[in-house]
C-alpha cells in the first residue's frame, strides 16, 4: 500500500511511519518522542479545530500540529 | 561535605514527585546562572549520611535545541555529579530508555529509578528490572514514588554508587556500517589533539557533531579551528552520501539505531505484556469526552472560568484581612508620630507599598494552588491541545490562555500571577510573547478607574462599554503578540510535538510545596526591589512641596477663616463633639477648612516631581486630551493602577477619594469642561495599554530573564497606548464627538 501523508489519515485509523522528512528541531523533536521508521502509530483524535492532531505511540499519547504531521509518511494498515 | 547526585528523566515521569518524597521540605529553587530555568535542589539523609540532590530539568533527550537539555547537559558535564539517578518511567520504558543510553554514553555513573511500576502492572506490563540492570550493567530499583516505594532502596544504591571510586565505562552502541567508520575515524581526530579534552569523551564530540549539535561545535570551533573543519567536512561527506543512497539524515539514522538498541534489549526478556496492548486506558476514555469536539471546549470554559473564580472569591477574605492589618498599622503610625516627612514616607511610602505587594500574596497562592492541580492532573497540556488552533494564528501557544485569564481577561484578574503563570508555558518564544501582553487584560486595579469614567460619562451604556473594554484589551493583546512575533520576537514557532500525560491525581505535598516556592519567591522580590521603587514613587509625589511663603500663603488664610469667626467656634470645633451637634459657623468653618486642605494638598501634587513631569507634559499629552491632572494621576498609576482614581481626587481638590466611593469625583469631572465621553474614552484606551504597574514590571524583568524586556515593556506599552489614545481622540474630534 502506498504510504500516506500522516495529515490525511482519520480517527482510529493505525499505520507503521516509514519516513521522517523533518530535518533540523523538529526532526529531532519528532524522533526523540519516538517517531521513527518502524514505529507503529495510532490516530486517537483531533483537537476540537481539527488540529493538532493526538496519536498513540510506544504505548503513550503524543500531539502534533498538522504541519508538523506532513513530514511524516505513514503505511496505513 | 556531602556528596552531589543529580535526578534526571523525561517530563512527567514522576520525577517531581520522587524529589519531593526524598528531600521533603528541605529544598530550595533558584535558577541557573544566567537562564530562567528553575534549578531545585535539597537534601536527603539517613542513618548512612547526607547527599546533596539537583533536580534537572525534564528532558526527553540530551541535544541543544531546547534550554532545558542545554542546562542539564551542561551541568552534568562542568558539576560533575557523583551518580545521575535517571527516573524511568516503568509504563513507557522504550521512551524513556532513549534519555538513558545518552548519559551512557556520556560516560556518566547512573542508576535507574524504574518509577510507576504500579501504573506498568495495570497495563499488563511487567518488567525484569534484575535483568534491565544486567544488561545496562547498572542498578535499577524499582520504585512508586507517590507512595515512597523504593525510596530507601534507591538511596542505598546512589550510597554505594558515590562511594565507588571507578568511572563506568561509556557505552558504544553501533550505528550502522554507514555511520561507524565514519564516527571512528572522527574519534582518533578528536583524540589526537585532544579537543574538548577534559570536558567530553572524544567518542560523544563525534557523535555531536554528526547530530549537527551546535554548542559542541561551537566550542570545537573556538577551540582548534582546523580540527574542527576537518570533522565537519567529514560530516558533510557523510550527510552528502546518506542524502543520496537513503535520502536521510546523519542524526536520524543515529536515532533510528539508539532506538534499535533499546529494542533488542527489550526483546532479551525484559518485558512481558499480558492482555491487549492496544486497549484503551482509563485516560483515553476521560479524552473521549474531554477533548470532545462539542463537549470539550464547554468544559474547558468551566474549568477555567471555574479557577478564575475560585482564585479570586476565596482570596478577597485574606486579602481583606492583610488590607486590615496594614491599615491598623499606618493608623498606628499615623497616631504615633509626629506629622512630617518622615511620617509621610513610613505610611505612604513603605506601608502602602509594602502592603500593596502583600496584598498579592493570597491571590498568587489560590492562583497556583489551582495551576498545579490542572497541571499536575494533566489537563493543562489538553488545553494546551484544545485552543493550540486558536492562539497560535497569534504567534502564541495553546496554554498562553491560562496567563490571559488569570491576568484579566474575565475582567478583574491581576497582572501579578498573570505573568507567574507563564511559567508552564515551555516554548521560550511563545511565552516571552504572552509574558509581554497580559498586562493589556482588565486585572482588578483598573476596574475602580474603569468604573469611575464609565459612570461619569458613559453611564446609558454601562453594560456594554464595559464588555467593550473587555472585547479591546483582548483584541489588543493578540494583535500585540501577533506584531511582537513578527518583529522583536520573530522566529519559527517552536515544535508543538507535546505529551499528553495520562490523567493522575496530583499528591497533596506537590501541591503544597509547588504553591509555597512560588508565593515564597515572590515575597523575597517584595522585600527588596518592589520596596525601593515604592519608595521612589513617594518620593516623586511629595518632593520638593511647597516652598515657605507659599505654605504661609495657605496658613494665613486658615488663620484668617479662624479669626473670622471667633474663638468660640474653634474651641466647639476642637472639643470633637459629634458633627450633628455643630453649630451652622462651625460647620461652615469646617468646611472650608476643609477645601483649603484640599487645595494646599493640589498644589502641593502640582509642584511634586510627579506634577511638574504631569504638567510638562501636558503640551504633548493634550494630543490625548489629558490635561496635567490626568497625567499626575497616570504617573501614579505606574504605582498601582487604582491610585489613578485617588491621584485623579487629589489633582481636583476634592481631599482623600476613596476608592470606592468615587461619586463626587465624577460628578466633578463630568461638569468639567475640560472632560467629555471622548476624553474619557480616550483615557480608558490608555489605561488599558499602558505601562504595567510596577510589581508587574518587575516580574515581567524575572521571568523574562532580563530588565531589557521590563524596560520594553514599561516604553512599548506607553508609546503604544499614547499612540491609540490619540487616534482616538483626534479622530473622535474630527468627527465632532
Amino acid at each position: 500500500m502506498q504510504p500516506i501523508n500522516m495529515r490525511r489519515m482519520k480517527k482510529h485509523q493505525s499505520g507503521t511511519i516509514t519516513a521522517i522528512t523533518a530535518d533540523g528541531e523538529l526532526g529531532r523533536r519528532i524522533r526523540d518522542m519516538g517517531l521513527i521508521p518502524g514505529a507503529h502509530v495510532k490516530i486517537q483524535g483531533r483537537a476540537p479545530l481539527y488540529d493538532p492532531v493526538a496519536l498513540r505511540v510506544m504505548g503513550f499519547t503524543l500531539t502534533l500540529r498538522n504541519s508538523e504531521a506532513d513530514f511524516i509518511e505513514v503505511e496505513v494498515d | 561535605m556531602a556528596p552531589t547526585i543529580a535526578l534526571a528523566g523525561n517530563p512527567n515521569s514522576g520525577k517531581t514527585t520522587l524529589f519531593n518524597a526524598l528531600t521533603g521540605a528541605r529544598q530550595h529553587v533558584g535558577n541557573y546562572p544566567g537562564v530562567t530555568v528553575e534549578k531545585k535542589e535539597g537534601t536527603y539523609s539517613d542513618q548512612r549520611g547526607q547527599i546533596h540532590i539537583v533536580d534537572l530539568p525534564g528532558t526527553y533527550s540530551l541535544t541543544a535545541y531546547s534550554l532545558e537539555e542545554v542546562v542539564a547537559r551542561d551541568y552534568l558535564v562542568d558539576e560533575n555529579p557523583r551518580v545521575v539517578i535517571n527516573i524511568v518511567d516503568a509504563s513507557n520504558l522504550e521512551r524513556n530508555l532513549y534519555l538513558t543510553l545518552q548519559f551512557l554514553e556520556m560516560g556518566i555513573p547512573v542508576c535507574i529509578a524504574l518509577n510507576m511500576m504500579d501504573v506498568a502492572k495495570n497495563r499488563g506490563v511487567s518488567i525484569d528490572s534484575d535483568k534491565l540492570s544486567d544488561i545496562l550493567n547498572i542498578p535499577v530499583v524499582p520504585t512508586i514514588a507517590r507512595s515512597g516505594m523504593g525510596k530507601k532502596e534507591l538511596m542505598a544504591s546512589a550510597f554505594w554508587l558515590t562511594r565507588r571510586n571507578e568511572q563506568p565505562s561509556p557505552l558504544n552502541i553501533s550505528y550502522g556500517d554507514d555511520v561507524d567508520p565514519v564516527l571512528e575515524k572522527m574519534t582518533r581526530d578528536i583524540r589526537k589533539p585532544g579537543l574538548l579534552q577534559g570536558r567530553y569523551l572524544p567518542r560523544w564530540v563525534a557523535l555531536k557533531y554528526l547530530e549537527n549539535d551546535e554548542q559542541v561545535i561551537s566550542l570545537g570551533r573556538k577551540e582548534n579551528p582546523e580540527v574542527s573543519n576537518q570533522l565537519e567536512e567529514r560530516v558533510a561527506r557523510l550527510a552528502d552520501h546518506l542524502k543520496r543512497t537513503l535520502s536521510t539524515y546523519p542524526e536520524a539514522v543515529i536515532a533510528d539505531h539508539r532506538y534499535g538498541y533499546i529494542r533488542s534489549l527489550i526483546r532479551q526478556g525484559v518485558i512481558s505484556m499480558e492482555g491487549d496492548q492496544d486497549r484503551l486506558h482509563l485516560s483515553d476514555k476521560i479524552d473521549r469526552v474531554v477533548t470532545h469536539r462539542f463537549l470539550g471546549p464547554i468544559m474547558m470554559a468551566a474549568v477555567l472560568f471555574g479557577l478564575y473564580h475560585v482564585t479570586f472569591t476565596f482570596s478577597e477574605t485574606p486579602v481583606g484581612w492583610l488590607e486590615g492589618f496594614f491599615g491598623w498599622l499606618g493608623g498606628m503610625v499615623d497616631a504615633n508620630l509626629a506629622d512630617g516627612l518622615f511620617k509621610s514616607l513610613i505610611t505612604a511610602g513603605i506601608i502602602d507599598g509594602v502592603g500593596g505587594v502583600l496584598g498579592f500574596v493570597p491571590l498568587i497562592m489560590l492562583m497556583f494552588f489551582g495551576i498545579s492541580i490542572l497541571q499536575d492532573s494533566g489537563y493543562l497540556a489538553r488545553v494546551a491541545f484544545m485552543l493550540d488552533r486558536v492562539f497560535r494564528v497569534f504567534g502564541l501557544h495553546g496554554a498562553s490562555v491560562m496567563a490571559f485569564i488569570v491576568s484579566g481577561g474575565i475582567a478583574g484578574g491581576c497582572a501579578v500571577p498573570g505573568v507567574m503563570a507563564t511559567r508552564t508555558l515551555k516554548s521560550p518564544k511563545e511565552r516571552l510573547a504572552t509574558l509581554l501582553t497580559v498586562p493589556f487584560m482588565n486585572c482588578g486595579a483598573k476596574l475602580p478607574v474603569f468604573a469611575l469614567l464609565v459612570g461619569a460619562f458613559l453611564s446609558e451604556g454601562r453594560a456594554g462599554a464595559m464588555f467593550l473594554i473587555t472585547v479591546i484589551s483582548w483584541g489588543g493583546a493578540l494583535l500585540v503578540a501577533r506584531l511582537l512575533r513578527s518583529t522583536a520576537i520573530r522566529g519559527e514557532s517552536t515544535p508543538f510535538v507535546m505529551e499528553l500525560p495520562p490523567y493522575r491525581f496530583p499528591t497533596f505535598k506537590g501541591l503544597l510545596i509547588h504553591t509555597w516556592e512560588r508565593t515564597w519567591q515572590y515575597i523575597k522580590k517584595a522585600g527588596t526591589i518592589i520596596l525601593s521603587i515604592s519608595v521612589l514613587l513617594w518620593a516623586m509625589m511629595t518632593f520638593p512641596g511647597l516652598s515657605e511663603p507659599e505654605t504661609e500663603v495657605y496658613n494665613n488664610a486658615r488663620e484668617a477663616l479662624m479669626a473670622a469667626e471667633g474663638p468660640s467656634v474653634m474651641a466647639e470645633l476642637e472639643s470633637q463633639t459629634a458633627p450633628e451637634t455643630l453649630s451652622e459657623s462651625a460647620v461652615t468653618l469646617n468646611a472650608q477648612l476643609a477645601s483649603l486642605d484640599a487645595q494646599q494638598a493640589e498644589a502641593r501634587l502640582k509642584n511634586s516631581i510627579a506634577g511638574r513631569i504631569g504638567t510638562a507634559l501636558e503640551p504633548v499629552s493634550r494630543l490625548a486630551g489629558f490635561d496635567w491632572r490626568t497625567n499626575i494621576a497616570l504617573v501614579g498609576g505606574f504605582a498601582a493602577k487604582e491610585v489613578v482614581v485617588s491621584t485623579l481626587g487629589t489633582a481636583y481638590s476634592l481631599g482623600e477619594v476613596d476608592t470606592g466611593e468615587s461619586g463626587s469625583l465624577g460628578d466633578v469631572l463630568s461638569a468639567s469642561p475640560a472632560w467629555s465621553p471622548l476624553v474619557a474614552w480616550s483615557l480608558i484606551i490608555f489605561i488599558i495599554f499602558y505601562a504595567p504597574c510596577f510589581v508587574a514590571v518587575v516580574c515581567i524583568a524575572r521571568e523574562a530573564g532580563s530588565w531589557k524586556w521590563g524596560a520594553f515593556s514599561m516604553l512599548f506599552n506607553t508609546l503604544l497606548a499614547f499612540t491609540l489614545a490619540v487616534a482616538v481622540f483626534q479622530i473622535g474630534s474630527a468627527l465632532g464627538f
